[in-house]
């Protein structure tokens, strides 16, 4: 009795600086933003006194709603995208011999230790209508001198796959190297045509890395806010920057909790379903 | 069977799509052009450009400040987390402890910033260096503990065991026995904890104040409004930077082992 209860002092001693800590900056700010939802906005960019329900209901404007709708397709297209280029490079990385696995891994990551702004300023510089990119495409006759590459959708989405895939190739290739190969040449053995085989055996048995993968793109694409800062333009703006704005430039905190708010339960959705199926299905480890 | 060349082509297609923009971005900081329009001619003039911005340095000074202070701080609350985790598994407090450590990873950064931000204003904490150090312990300590936690769950649990048999208290073991197996743990979580401060642009942004830029908020700014070709000159530089810094750690640790 007495050695548990010393053991029980030292598991709270040590759990004591990070609890302490994550629960100041961590769970009590999320707290704050819900309270802060709640709370008028004072003309001086404060937080006014009372409570409100007017910065939830203001969500339901077109704009809003255009924006969330835009938000929604561009992180599920961006996750798609990924996943249809990350699982045949997860694929080979797992068949190709060790001495090649490693040096395709390195190339797969090193371009990422640039820093994200800069990888993001790379694009727009090949997206600009002075840039590479547009110039071959204008020759070619593929579009018109007066397409523009940039400040739109399109461009939003393909720099979010560009700053992710790496992020959907390595768990795709962890699961993938578990696999056991020799159930692909059983099922072609058994007249199973090599398509068919890939996607009736091989994908259900890399599951796990697949969804992770998808969980890699599509919650941080869902939170995007710098890549369609430089790249989005007008019409390209996610819930993200409908945040920044109410913080930064007109400076109604009480709005951008709000935003926030919303922000917050579309990312706990799919978190929380991914949860809920994998302790149906199986005794759940943890998503990695 | 005869393997399809299918992924084989998507991989190379993969590779270069991330390598082309890196590359043009470096070919163009010897670019004399003004203008990336073209090529005209080589020249370092972006580079020594680079050193009359005294504000380039300004913000690189406090990257580093915070950068330091920031993987010092979390290193030691995220390696007792990761003790604290591996050594009571099981128990009810490290399972919501684990929640915890574990959802700062998954959130997307600008709820972290905004929550931050709305923190501060509520407790009136004035906005600067300070605040950003927070924040930056904040999402580095998951990162630290994650690491720390990987290292002490791949080693041999009987030497710890040999300690305590032979007489070696708690804190003899933790100081003596555990401190030095989890090194390249430690070495690896605070890599990670450095290069994630020194990179943030997000959260630092919603909790900086004026006058306290970072490297990332300079670099942001000049690609809002500022002159392309110098950028591309910074992000080279930065670049040369860090491979060093990651060929230089890997040699470490390849020798130490």
């Amino acid at each position: 009795m007495r050695r548990e209860s010393r053991q029980k002092i030292r598991e709270t001693l040590v759990s004591f600086p990070s609890l302490f800590w994550l629960s100041l900056f961590f769970i009590v700010p999320t707290l704050f933003v819900f309270a802060i939802a709640l709370k008028p906005a004072n003309p001086y960019g404060g937080i006014g006194s009372g409570w409100t329900w007017d910065n939830l209901r203001s969500l339901v404007n077109p704009n809003y709603l255009a924006v969330a709708w835009r938000t929604l397709w561009i992180s599920v297209f961006s996750a798609a995208v990924c996943l249809v280029l990350a699982t045949p490079i997860g694929y080979y990385l797992a068949r190709v011999t060790a001495r090649w696995k490693g040096f395709f891994l390195m190339l797969i990551i090193v371009p990422f230790w640039t820093n994200f702004l800069i990888r993001i300023f790379a694009w727009k510089v090949l997206l600009h209508p002075e840039g590479a990119i547009k110039k071959v495409l204008a020759l070619s006759g593929l579009i018109g001198p007066q397409t523009s590459l940039l400040y739109n959708a399109g461009a939003v989405v393909l720099v979010t796959v560009y700053t992710f895939l790496p992020f959907t190739i390595l768990p795709i290739y962890a699961a993938a190297e578990k696999f056991d190969f020799q159930l692909l040449e059983a099922a072609r053995d058994l007249g199973a045509r090599r398509l068919q085989a890939f996607v009736r055996i091989f994908l259900p048995g890399i599951r796990r890395g697949l969804i992770t993968a998808v969980l890699f793109v599509f919650i941080p694409a869902l939170g995007s806010y710098v890549i369609p800062d430089i790249v989005g333009g007008p019409s390209g703006e996610m819930i993200g920057n409908k945040i920044a704005q109410r913080v930064f430039v007109d400076r109604n905190l009480p709005q951008a909790s709000a935003l926030s708010v919303v922000l917050i339960l579309s990312v706990l959705a799919p978190l929380v379903t991914v949860l809920v199926l994998q302790r149906k299905r199986e005794k759940p480890e943890s998503l990695l | 069977m005869r393997r399809s060349r299918f992924p084989f082509f998507v991989t190379m297609a993969v590779l270069f799509f991330f390598y082309l923009p890196i590359i043009i971005l470096i070919v163009n900081s010897f670019n004399a052009s003004r203008f990336e329009s073209g090529w005209q001619g080589f020249s370092l003039m972006w580079y020594k450009r680079l050193f009359h911005e005294p504000e380039i340095w300004r913000a690189a000074k406090n990257s580093l400040l915070i950068a330091a202070s920031a993987t010092a701080v979390s290193l030691v609350i995220g390696t007792t987390a990761a003790i604290a985790l591996h050594r009571f598994a099981r128990s009810r407090l490290q399972r919501f402890h684990f929640g915890l450590v574990y959802t700062p990873l998954v959130v997307p950064e600008i709820l972290m910033g905004i929550s931050l931000l709305m923190l501060f204003v509520t407790a009136g904490v004035e906005l600067g260096l300070f605040t950003i150090f927070l924040a930056h312990v904040t999402f580095c300590i998951s990162f630290v503990a994650m690491t720390v936690l990987a290292r002490l769950q791949d080693f041999d649990e009987s030497i710890v065991e040999a300690a305590q048999d032979l007489g070696a208290g708690w804190w003899a073991t933790t100081r003596r026995v555990l401190l030095p197996m989890l090194m390249p743990g430690l070495i690896a979580g605070g890599l990670l904890a450095f290069t994630l401060s020194i990179d943030d642009f997000v959260i630092t942004f919603f909790v900086a104040g004026p006058g306290s830029t970072t490297l990332p908020i300079r670099v942001y700014s000049m690609i809002k409004y500022g002159s392309p070709p110098l950028i591309n000159a910074l992000s080279t530089l930065l670049l040369v930077l860090t491979f060093t810094a990651v060929a230089a750690s890997q040699r470490l640790s390849r020798s130490r082992r």
